[in-house]
Formats: C-alpha cells, sequence, structure tokens
C-alpha cells in the first residue's frame, strides 16, 4: 500500500493514520492555492533566513565603518547599500529576521494560551465565571491597543522585552471570544457528557478535550495577527521604544533611515520593504490556512 | 408596562458597561502610572528638594494615602478633568489635549471620508465582479493595507510626492507664510481659513493634509472595501434581489438601492469602529509628518517621560475609543429594527 493510499484511507484503522490524513487533506487543499503557497514559502525563506544569518551576511550587523558610510545599493560587496554609520543594510535585514521571528513567537506563546485558557475557561464554565471574565476581556478589547502598549513601554522602559509584554498584553483578548465562542459550541457535545460521565474532572476535560478543539481556529487566528504584531512591533522601534540600538530591528532601522530619506533613499527603503514582504506572507498564509483548516468553511 | 422595561433594560445594562469599560481604563492607566519607576515627588517638586519639602509634597500628591484610596482620589480628579500638569509644556495636561486634538480629528475624519468615498465603491464593484479585476484589486489593497507600516509609508510618499514631484506640501499643517493669517478658532485648519475667507490658506492647508490622509485613509479605505464586499456578496445571494431583478429593474438600481440599502446598518457600524481605529493610527502618522496631533503629543511626551501627558492623552483616546464603541452600539440598534429590545 502506497503512503498517498494509507493516508487518504476511507477508514483509517489507527488514531495516528486518522489524524495524519487527516493533515494530509488538509495540505492538499492547501497546495491548490497559489497565493496561500506563496505565503508559505515567503515565512520558510524568513525562517531559513534567520537561522543561516552568519553565513548570509556578508559583513557584521552592527560594525561600524565611517568610510563607507551611505553608499547606494550596488555598491561593491553592498548589495543594499550601507546606512549612515556605514554598516551593510543586507547584513542588518538578515539579522534583523532574528529579531521579527524572536518577538512574534514570544508574543503568541504569552499571548495565545492565556487566550485559550480565559476563553475554554469562560465557555466551559458558563454562569458568573463566565460573565466576570468576559467581561474583563470586553473591557480590554474596549481599548486602544497601541497606545496602550505605548504606555506600557512608557511606563516599565524601553526596549525588546517590555515591547514584547506590552504587545501582548493588548492582543490577547480576541483569542479568549474566539476559545470561548468554540467551546460554546462543543460543550454540550456527547463525546464531552462521555468524558464526564468517566469521571474526568473539569479541569482535565478543558484541557484534554475543548482546548485542542480550539486549537485549529486559534492557530488561524495567530497566522492572521503576526502581520498586525509585526507591524506594532516595528511601529514601536520606530518611536525608538521596542530594541534599542545598535539592534538592527527593522522599525527602528526606518526610524533611523529616516534623517536621509530624501537624499539616501535606500537607508529607510529597504527594512520596509522587508517588513512588508513578511507582514505579506503571513498574511497570505493565514489567508489559506483559515480556508482550510476552519471548520466553519468546510 | 412591557414596552418600557425592553427599552430600558437594554440602554441600562449598555450604561453600565460603558462605565466599567471606563473604570477599566482608568483602573490600567493608575497601575502604569504606579509601575513607572520615576518618583512623582522628584518630578513635581525638582531634584533637590529637602527632606521636609519632599514630605509635604508626598501628602499633597497623597502618596502617603493606601493604594486604594490613592485610585478613588485619581479617579475623581480625572472625573473633573485634572490630568495633572505636562513637565514638558508645563500647561495643565487637558489644556494641552484640547489644543492638539483638533489637528487630529481634522486628519482622522479626512481619511476616513477617504476611505468611505474609495471603499465603499470598490467593495460594491468587488462583489459585482467576483472573480474578475475589481476583485483582485480589492484583495490586493487589502493585503497591501494589512502588510505594509504606515509610518513607512508616509515617509516613502514624502520622498515620491513631495521631495521628487512636488505634488503636495511637506510635513506639518501650513506652510509659515500662512501661519497667523487667521485665527484659531476650532483649530481645525480648514474649517478655519474658509471662515477667515483666506482661501490660499485652505489651498495650502489641503496640500498639507492630502498626503497623511491618504497614508492614514489607506487603512480604512482596505477595510471598508472587505467588509463592503462580504456584505454585498451575503446581499446579492437573497431572494428579494432575485425578485427586484425578475421585476425588471436596472442592474444598477438593483445593487445600489435594494442591495446597499439593506447592508447601510452594518456599514455605519464599521465604519464608526474605523474612525476609533483611525484616531489610534494617527499616532506613528502624525509623527512622520510632523502634524501637531494628539498622537505626537502622546509620543513626544513619551521620550521625555513625562508620564502626567502620557497617561492623560491614553485616557482621552480611550474615552474616545469607548464613546465610538457606543455609538456604533447605538446606531445598530437605533437603524435595525431586529437589533431592538435585545
Amino acid at each position: 500500500m502506497s503512503v498517498d493510499a494509507w493516508l487518504l484511507a476511507e477508514a483509517p484503522s489507527s488514531r495516528r493514520q486518522a489524524r495524519l490524513g487527516e493533515a494530509y487533506r488538509a495540505w492538499l487543499a492547501f497546495r491548490r492555492k497559489p497565493l496561500a503557497m506563496v505565503g508559505l514559502v515567503t515565512i520558510l525563506a524568513l525562517l531559513a533566513v534567520a537561522a543561516a544569518a552568519p553565513l548570509l551576511a556578508t559583513h557584521s550587523p552592527i560594525a561600524q565603518d565611517l568610510a563607507a558610510r551611505l553608499l547606494p545599493p550596488g555598491t561593491a560587496g553592498h548589495l543594499l547599500g550601507t546606512d549612515e554609520l556605514g554598516r551593510d543594510i543586507w547584513s542588518r535585514l538578515v539579522y534583523g529576521a532574528r529579531i521579527t521571528l524572536v518577538i512574534v513567537t514570544m508574543v503568541v506563546v504569552l499571548v495565545a494560551p492565556l487566550g485559550l485558557l480565559v476563553g475554554c475557561v469562560a465557555g466551559y464554565a458558563g454562569g458568573w465565571l463566565d460573565s466576570t471574565l468576559m467581561r474583563v476581556t470586553d473591557i480590554f478589547l474596549a481599548f486602544p491597543r497601541l497606545i496602550l502598549a505605548l504606555a506600557f513601554v512608557a511606563a516599565i522602559g524601553p526596549g525588546i522585552e517590555n515591547a514584547i509584554i506590552a504587545i501582548a498584553i493588548t492582543a490577547w483578548p480576541p483569542y479568549a471570544r474566539l476559545a470561548r465562542a468554540e467551546t460554546i459550541t462543543i460543550r454540550e457535545s456527547d463525546f464531552i457528557a462521555a468524558a464526564r460521565l468517566q469521571g474526568a474532572s473539569a479541569a482535565r476535560i478543558v484541557v484534554r478535550q475543548v482546548m485542542p478543539l480550539c486549537l485549529s481556529s486559534v492557530i488561524v487566528r495567530v497566522t492572521l495577527d503576526m502581520a498586525g504584531i509585526i507591524l506594532t512591533a516595528a511601529g514601536l522601534g520606530f518611536l525608538g521604544l521596542g530594541a534599542q540600538p545598535p539592534a538592527p530591528e527593522w522599525g527602528a532601522m526606518i526610524s533611523s533611515g529616516r534623517s536621509y530619506i530624501l537624499d539616501q533613499w535606500w537607508v529607510a527603503t529597504m527594512p520596509g520593504i522587508a517588513i512588508c514582504v513578511v507582514s505579506l506572507g503571513f498574511n497570505l498564509l493565514g489567508d489559506g490556512l483559515r480556508d482550510v483548516l476552519d471548520p466553519k468553511q468546510r | 408596562m412591557q414596552p418600557l422595561s425592553r427599552l430600558v433594560f437594554p440602554a441600562l445594562r449598555l450604561l453600565v458597561g460603558v462605565a466599567l469599560t471606563f473604570f477599566g481604563l482608568l483602573l490600567v492607566t493608575f497601575l502604569i502610572g504606579r509601575v513607572v519607576p520615576i518618583d512623582p515627588v522628584l518630578a513635581a517638586a525638582g531634584d533637590r528638594v529637602t527632606a521636609e519639602v519632599y514630605e509635604r509634597v508626598r501628602t499633597e500628591l497623597g502618596l502617603d494615602l493606601p493604594l486604594w484610596q490613592q485610585f478613588l482620589r485619581y479617579v475623581g480628579q480625572v472625573l473633573t478633568g485634572d490630568f495633572g500638569r505636562s513637565i514638558l509644556t508645563s500647561n495643565p495636561v487637558l489644556v494641552d489635549i484640547a489644543r492638539f486634538f483638533p489637528a487630529t480629528l481634522e486628519l482622522a475624519t479626512i481619511a476616513m471620508l477617504f476611505g468611505l468615498f474609495f471603499g465603499i465603491p470598490l467593495g460594491v464593484a468587488a462583489a459585482t465582479h467576483q472573480g474578475r479585476w475589481p476583485d483582485h484589486l480589492v484583495r490586493v489593497l487589502g493585503l497591501l493595507g494589512y502588510s505594509v507600516p504606515v509610518f513607512w509609508l508616509g515617509l516613502v510618499g514624502l520622498l515620491v510626492f513631495y521631495a521628487r514631484l512636488g505634488w503636495v506640501a511637506g510635513p506639518g499643517r501650513l506652510d509659515v507664510a500662512y501661519d497667523d493669517l487667521f485665527d484659531p478658532v476650532t483649530g481645525i485648519v480648514l474649517l478655519d481659513a474658509a471662515m477667515a475667507g483666506e482661501w490660499e490658506a485652505f489651498r495650502n492647508a489641503l496640500e498639507h493634509l492630502v498626503l497623511p490622509a491618504a497614508v492614514l485613509g489607506w487603512f480604512s479605505l482596505a477595510y471598508l472595501s472587505r467588509m463592503t464586499r462580504s456584505f454585498m456578496i451575503e446581499q446579492l445571494r437573497q431572494e428579494y434581489v432575485t425578485t427586484a431583478r425578475v421585476k425588471g429593474l436596472s442592474e444598477a438600481r438593483v445593487v445600489w438601492r435594494h442591495a446597499l440599502g439593506n447592508i447601510a446598518v452594518p456599514l455605519v457600524t464599521v465604519a464608526a469602529l474605523t474612525y476609533a481605529s483611525l484616531l489610534e493610527g494617527s499616532v506613528l502618522t502624525e509623527t512622520v509628518f510632523a502634524w501637531p496631533g494628539l498622537g505626537r503629543y502622546i509620543t513626544n511626551s513619551l521620550l521625555s517621560a513625562d508620564m502626567n501627558a502620557v497617561l492623560g492623552g491614553t485616557i482621552v483616546v480611550g474615552a474616545v475609543f469607548i464613546g465610538l464603541n457606543l455609538v456604533s452600539d447605538l446606531l445598530y440598534r437605533a437603524l435595525d429594527p431586529r437589533a431592538r429590545g435585545r
């Protein structure tokens, strides 16, 4: 039996075969969408660039060379030119990919479990716990996110960790709403009743039965949110509140190139293009994943 | 009895919700104000104070009270419009905000009009030409709108349209030459210039406004066209549309009168929410275009650790945000008969 046939079997004989088959079908559906594939390739490229940064970079991202400052793109040895301190822009972009990845990963690691937990508990428990948790969520949802993140960073001081915390604090409520809505639709299912009859505790049911089912919609939402997180982080960097110099964070690079925009356009333009490409990649990937994974669309 | 309670209870619930949200906002800003590593006493009294003066200022500021009493005091101050004094401008924060807010309002409003004017027709065209070029255009615009950093777009816009092509005026609201030509009655330059009859200044203000408004409005355009498209597709599938077509109405009338009339309600609520995010999005746009609005006031204060101004600005933006949420909710209830009494 070929792998293909095993994966697509109508009657899978084990749980693992069913799960892998499901994933394989999603992949087949995903593969048919050219834009989604472009997104996937972009993000894989971002991962590869971040991983291989030392190999791809032609110069040190922070070493200054004042003799070679503000060289235009295409100068020998400097593919994308140099910035106001003579640092190679290509090398800074390549290392900046790592910072971008760290930011989005950390935000997601903080936000998704928190939102999932709040939403699933509220949805499963119902009653006063539900109303209280959702009231808190609504309060956070009604806040202006960027301004609140700014105020947080102003209070706890600029820096990449603080920017991550500030973004995370303002980003979790939509996940809680989403997880709650999903939980309510499955709360009354027979398999939940079965688990309850077997004596599973509420905590066990939430963690083992409810949360995994909310996961796919959370993943879709996370992917679509990535672009927003990247843009917010870059905005904080641009205002000087995110990663601090000499770190090659893309938003901060645009900010430092701002003074030269009229004569040396490339200093600010190149990191902007990098941000656009990566956010676009995440948006395309998220759109594709939503079409494939969102149970409401199937 | 029945109809009255049906009207009063939802309104009451809405009000309580708004009050709670505002209270939550104040709690958050209060806590932010407490975790700042800046000593508020030193910030108010200066660095070199005697221990005696230090204690007196500390008592005056209420910092010797327990935390919950400090919070109540804080709520009382905010509700009476007392946000403290800005260190940077040494004005009361509320006075500063009143001076800077009109500029933000002007920018966000023009951006909103830009989004409505282009976004809704584009969305309708995408829905009626599904799978053809208007549809693809809306998708691309939307994707770019969500992927491009607004501050970068502003910089590139300045480079291309101001420095290279010379189509628009540069940063700021007016050229220096027009600065004192008319009195700032409303603080909204376009209105003030028009009221003073200074049409050349009006034109100049418009040249300054068009680029930042377009950059900011891009996002409302992206969002509104996407929402219009999906609302419209939903409507065009309905049976009344078929009926209207069978009746022999022109396609334009079916789309623009019948279908658009039915999506007007959700569109208005979406527009109100978009407006709120534009007010917030103006923070970065204002920084790029040296636009003397609330966003730039907040960021400038931020960089000089002027927490009274930052938190005051946050509360005002937050209050406008909550207010617009409420307006969008009320509009939905007022305009859509199905939502009444729920």
